[in-house]
């Protein structure tokens, strides 16, 4: 029972970072239709960001938030504006070539990461990358507590943003009817970019607040982006509720995988709950929820 | 009002529009009737800026509404009720409407306009917290109305606006269009229900294949009995 709890505990943790991730990933998805295959690579980004500002300059990784998120905000417009938007202004090129061109935009940043930093296993130790607090028998790392913490923080903010403001509406509205959205007034290229970063700094938050606890190389962002792709389709394509549910999901797949299976089968047990969902609820939890 | 002038307009290498030509007037209310496939959406869109044209102008108070970016035009007081609806399905009613209000000058008075248009439409305000996709086709459209009425708008554009309703449901429709021009609004009312409109518009246009093919008051149109025959089928 106690192990139970624990990898309960632990999934759930890491559910809340997983959900960072996948809704920044969904938003995108629902705003410009297509899946960012560099997604995992923005995190990739935002860690070495931390990781440099800590190890050179010492400042603590949480406060590196302040600077990773707004500078992958900054990455996400730009790439958004020069490389992503003038591909939707020739008729001829397809939403397919979109994606391709995020494939392009991830081998890029990750051979700019090897060359600036080498393929070197990096990380980053503080006081609590390891120190854990008890309730009840169940450990809590702290570091994955205050991340979980920071996570729901990002999370509820989002929302906030996304349904009382009018930028967070004009978001919304583009990705249910772009040419309504246009309209009614919306820009709706401003809106990508600004979705684009927004996607940006949510992910950049989730390796900023990572990297305590884990570590960092360049090729980090296949991986990650491959959770994304699996939480987005896991919440239904485009929800951002069903999001929170496909990162929980996942990550409590990976938690019980790796205690009940193996270390080994962690990936797995998540791609294996992917196929099932896949199977039986198409369309994801959106289903569910209708959100 | 709005001086619409040898617009040509095609989708890629297929012309849609031929030298089409047409003015609404302050405080008229203008039909342009036209079968399926005639062009009178591609012809609205147009004036939104949402399509380009190849040559041809669209002056709206002076401004060349085609040198604008689509997302402009409802800034000048020109709100456009699109074909087929168009609301945003999973937000609420509300929130569909505050969409309506994004210029500074209707921000401002978003919550007269709420109150205004709740008072109009006691149906919408029933329903304001309902997903706009669940609505009914007829509150739906009235949705869609209220909406592009949300930004105080000089002119309306209003595409098809009976398609798809039960007849009962069309006649009210077109009693909130006539509601809407006598509270101050120009209208432009895109049709194919010759019937209801020729009575309640001063002008009309009729387009064929891309073209404007007749024009007069609705009177003339009504009381001409080849032009009854030839074009209108009625
Ligand atoms: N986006 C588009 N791409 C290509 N052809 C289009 C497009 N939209 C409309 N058309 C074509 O243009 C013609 C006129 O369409 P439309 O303006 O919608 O007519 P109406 O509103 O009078 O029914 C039709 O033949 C239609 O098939
Ligand atoms: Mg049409």
């Amino acid at each position: 029972m106690e192990v139970f709890l624990q990898t309960l505990v632990a999934g759930v943790l890491k559910g809340g970072l997983y959900a960072l991730i996948g809704i920044g990933m969904t938003l995108i998805m629902g705003v410009m239709g297509i899946i960012n295959l560099a997604h995992g690579q923005f995190m990739m980004v935002a860690m070495y960001v931390t990781y440099t500002l800590f190890h050179f300059l010492g400042i603590d990784p949480y406060f590196t938030l302040l600077i990773s998120m707004p500078s992958l905000f900054v990455l996400g417009i730009l790439i958004q504006k020069y490389l992503l938007n003038p591909l939707m202004k020739v008729d001829s090129i397809l939403p397919e070539n979109q994606v391709l061109m995020t494939v392009g935009i991830a081998m890029v940043l990750t051979e700019i990461a090897r060359f600036i930093f080498s393929s070197n296993y990096l990380s980053v130790k503080t006081s609590y990358s390891s120190s854990a607090f008890y309730v009840g028998g169940i450990s809590f790392s702290v570091a994955l507590t205050i991340a979980f913490g920071i996570a729901l923080l990002l999370t509820f903010g989002l929302f906030w943003f996304l349904i009382k403001t009018d930028l967070g509406r004009s978001i919304r509205a583009v990705s249910q009817d772009g040419e309504a959205a246009e309209l009614m007034g919306v820009d709706s290229e401003k809106i990508k970019m600004i979705t684009m970063g927004i996607g940006a700094a949510l992910v950049a938050a989730a390796g900023t607040l990572l990297l305590p606890i884990y570590y960092l190389f360049p090729d980090i962002g296949g991986p990650f982006t491959r959770k994304a792709f699996v939480i987005t389709i896991l919440g239904g394509l485009g929800s951002t509720v069903g999001a929170i549910f496909g990162g929980v999901t996942l990550g409590l797949a990976e938690s019980f995988g790796a205690t009940y299976i193996g270390m080994d089968f962690e990936d797995m047990v998540g791609l294996v709950i992917f196929l099932l969902v896949l199977l039986f609820i198409p369309g994801g939890f959106r289903r569910l929820t209708k959100v | 009002m709005l001086k619409v002038q040898s617009l040509n307009v095609s989708y890629g290498d297929l012309q849609i529009l031929w030298d089409v030509s047409f003015e609404v007037k302050e405080g008229e209310i203008v039909v342009l009737l036209g079968g399926n496939g005639a062009g009178k959406s591609t012809s609205l869109k147009t004036i939104s800026s949402l399509v380009k044209p190849m040559s041809g102008t669209v002056e709206f108070l002076g401004v060349k509404l085609n040198e604008v970016p689509s997302h402009k035009v409802i800034d000048y007081g020109l709100a456009h009720v699109p074909e087929g609806r168009r609301l945003f399905p999973d937000m609420s009613v509300e929130e569909n409407l505050i969409l309506g209000s994004l210029t500074s000058k209707a921000r401002a008075k978003r919550k007269e306009t709420l109150e205004w248009l709740y008072e109009m439409f006691p149906r919408l305000k029933e329903r304001q917290k309902q997903p706009a996709g669940t609505l009914s086709g007829g509150e739906q459209q009235m949705a869609a109305i209220a909406r592009g009425l949300m930004s105080l708008p000089k002119l309306v554009m209003f595409d098809e606006p009976s398609l798809g309703l039960a007849p009962i449901m069309v006649s009210e429709i077109f009693k909130i269009v006539e509601k809407v021009n006598q509270q101050g609004a120009t209208v432009l009312l895109v049709e194919q229900n010759v019937h209801h409109t020729l009575a309640m518009c001063d002008r009309a246009y009729v387009l064929e294949n891309g073209r404007i093919v007749l024009s007069g008051t609705g009177e003339e149109f009504l009381n001409n009995d080849h032009i009854k025959e030839a074009y209108l089928g009625i």
